[in-house]
């Protein structure tokens, strides 16, 4: 029946990928523009939470958490209102993860408070025993990339237009001015922190890993 | 040469990458392993300091399974299959000879590159596809490569028509080539910025909900096109061949082959219910997920009828044993998949353990399975030695078959368990469970799920004695078995 295509590699092949390709071309391409629109007041993030988000991919937090409220009310009870496609639209990448050992963190900054992920993140047991969750102390001493956190929103602003350096919005700027402002973020959380290590190197003008994820966690709400 | 001349084909490039299969499946299953203790037992997340985190072993687990072990496999039973079905020699072509081994050898620099980068941290945490874009270049070097020894194997053939399992070669090949570039196009920010920062970062050209499609979209399809496709391969190659018996039916291999093609891709939109995805790709996802076990099923019957009026091979070559359990395990799964994309099913199962569960009844079962049984039956023809011992591989499948079955099933009760309790509510609408409890009462599980890792682990262990035994130690045979593969008792 088919006999003719399997002695033509060619043709057989060129067969095989358009069979393949096509449910991308009609699944993927035609929602693209309109999914990727922003919400109204949603503002890029900032050098330090870019930083933060970096940690947040260097541990891989999403082998374990979530950040997609679906629309259930089991899930808009726990964890808030459901996640709506624009709030995404400056995540580079998603970071929906596909695994929930620990609970949904998308809104995580609406319930949780710095000292709350300083205790937790030193010691998870200590606010909640039952918690299987590994520490990170780690992050306390390892010292946030500022300098990549820069270079990505520099990226995003010149090639996807992410909207830095607009009016009431979030100044970007060079980046000896990027790090003065991530510094001073710093300095902010920092004051609601224990840990003396942490808090002498922020007055030293360095920014530990810990400073840059709670300042990530505390913007997702 | 003339076609009916006895051909020496030659085995280099697939001994090879016999050895990483063996090797990166023992280092995958390993990690795999710790990392299913230390959700049973938290402490163990402190042993390699900050780098033996639950959450950074992850994905070297999946990595190291996938493009350790699987690839390996896969490549070696290319360079062995593709050679004998189109009845031609690597020997007979220096160039190619070069390629293979040039395929084999950056490959492995790749792999090493890989392992260290992701325990250092550096990833784009984008699941399966976590190698920064340096890496990426390599991936992709790699992949042009081994298109190069299809085709050139191809173009200097001597049976002209392509075999079934070639069909399923060529369509991995080509499946992953598009799902990998197009899933892992993004943009370095060191060039961009103007030389800030590290050079292994990147950003993903897509953003938020697209960037979720896509992600999808590969990480689905990387499974067809990984898991699926070049396993369907090779158990069209070995089964027959091990078992002396003929396809059952060349039309159903057809039906499923292109029915598979056209399918499976839909279905990625199924990792993305309930999401912000606009509805109509999710119903499309569910809706082609159920069709998806035609085709499947399709192949997984074809296979067990090629054994129609030949059942007693089962009790008497262990290897068919294998085969035959893996096809079993491969229509498990591919019930359980599209069970699982039913919108209503998905909204309990989605996030839980039951995820997990299906992943390993599918790779535990059928991906390891067939490439182990494809390993046995390739090496009395490779090294030119029977199989060392029958009696360890019978031991070795009951063990492994008992892991298996301890893995999914413990996995299937964490998993709705656990869905349940995030939804339940008491007689005034309020959520019964916090998180914690949710945890907690998975711990059982987690004990069983490890046992389960370590009794598979020491299956495969079982499995590299034997292979390296026959490599070394075993009978020398005068010359090529042709069906059922000679074994030590």
């Amino acid at each position: 029946m088919f006999h003719w295509l399997e002695k033509n590699p060619f043709l057989f092949s060129v067969g095989v990928f358009l069979v393949i390709a096509f449910a991308g071309l009609v699944e993927i391409l035609p929602n693209f523009a309109e999914a990727s629109r922003p919400v109204v007041g949603l503002k890029p993030y900032t050098v330090l939470e870019l930083a933060g988000k970096e940690v947040y991919k260097k541990d891989h937090c999403i082998a374990c958490h979530s950040q997609l409220i679906r629309p259930f009310k089991a899930e808009t009870d726990r964890y808030g209102q459901y996640s709506l496609s624009g709030e995404y639209a400056y995540d580079r990448p998603f970071l929906w993860g596909s695994k929930r050992t620990g609970p949904d963190l998308h809104r995580v900054g609406n319930y949780r408070t710095t000292d709350w992920h300083e205790n937790h993140m030193w010691d998870p047991k200590s606010v909640v025993p039952q918690s299987i969750m590994p520490a990170y102390q780690h992050m306390f001493t390892n010292i946030a990339d500022i300098d990549t956190a820069y270079a990505e929103a520099l990226t995003v602003k010149t090639v996807f237009d992410t909207p830095y350096d607009t009016p009431n919005g979030v100044k970007l700027g060079t980046l000896d001015e990027a790090k003065a402002a991530a510094l001073e973020e710093a300095k902010a959380i920092a004051a609601d922190m224990k840990n003396q290590d942490v808090k002498d190197a922020v007055a030293n003008g360095q920014i530990p890993e810990i400073v840059a994820i709670i300042a990530y966690l505390n913007r997702l709400k | 040469m003339q076609s009916n001349a006895a051909l020496e084909y030659d085995y280099s490039v697939a001994k090879l990458f016999t050895y990483t299969t063996i090797l990166f499946g023992f280092l995958g299953m390993l990690i795999g392993t710790l990392i299913a203790s230390q959700l049973a037992f938290p402490e163990l997340n402190y042993l390699l300091g900050e780098y033996g985190t639950f959450s950074r072993l992850r994905p070297m687990h999946t990595n190291i399974v996938i493009f350790g072990f699987t690839l390996s496999g896969i490549w070696a039973t290319f360079y062995y299959v593709g050679q004998r079905t189109l009845k031609v020699s690597m020997a007979e072509s220096k160039f190619l000879m070069f390629i293979g081994k040039l395929h084999f050898w950056l490959y492995f620099f790749g792999a090493l590159v890989a392992v260290v980068t992701l325990l250092m941290g550096i990833s784009a945490s984008k699941e399966y596809a976590e190698f920064e874009w340096p890496v990426d270049v390599v991936i992709v070097l790699v992949w042009v490569l081994w298109g190069i020894s299809i085709f050139g194997l191809i173009g200097i053939r001597r049976e002209k028509s392509l075999y079934i399992s070639l069909w399923y070669y060529i369509a991995c090949f080509l499946g992953i080539a598009m799902l990998y570039l197009f899933n892992n196009m993004e943009v370095p920010t060191y060039f961009v910025s103007g030389g800030i920062g590290s050079i292994f970062h990147s950003v993903s050209m897509y953003s938020g909900t697209n960037d979720a499609l896509v992600q999808w979209w590969y990480g689905h399809n990387a499974v067809a096109f990984g898991f699926t496709v070049p396993i369907v391969a090779m158990i069209y190659y070995y089964l027959p061949k091990e078992s002396g018996q003929a396809v059952y039916s060349y039309k159903l291999s057809l039906l499923s082959f292109w029915g598979l093609m056209f399918v499976y891709l839909w279905a990625g939109s199924h990792h993305v219910l309930w999401s912000t995805v606009p509805d109509w790709m999710q119903t499309m996802g569910s809706i082609f997920s159920v069709v998806l076990i035609l085709p499947s099923w399709g192949s997984a019957i074809n296979m067990l009828l090629t054994m129609k009026g030949e059942w007693n091979q089962l009790t008497e070559n262990p290897l068919i044993k294998f085969m035959v359990l893996a096809s079993t395990f491969y229509m498990l799964s591919t019930l359980e998949g599209p069970i699982q994309a039913v919108k209503s099913v998905n909204a309990i199962a989605h996030f839980t353990d039951w995820i997990p569960g299906h992943v390993h009844d599918g790779v535990l079962g059928w991906v390891v399975f067939m490439i182990m049984a494809a390993l046995f039956h390739m090496a009395p023809r490779m090294f030119k030695r029977e199989i060392y011992s029958k009696k360890l591989m019978e031991a070795q499948f009951w063990l492994q078959t008992t892991a298996v079955v301890l893995y999914f099933t413990s996995m299937w009760i964490a998993g709705i368990t656990q869905g349940m309790m995030w939804r339940a509510v008491d007689e005034y609408g309020n959520l019964m469970y916090s998180f914690i409890d949710t945890v907690a009462v998975l711990h059982p599980y987690y004990t069983i799920r490890t046992l389960a890792g370590v009794l598979y682990l020491v299956g495969f262990l079982m499995f590299a004695f034997n292979m390296v035994k026959t490599m070394t130690a075993s009978r020398k045979l005068e010359e090529e078995p042709q069906f059922r593969s000679p074994m030590a008792a």
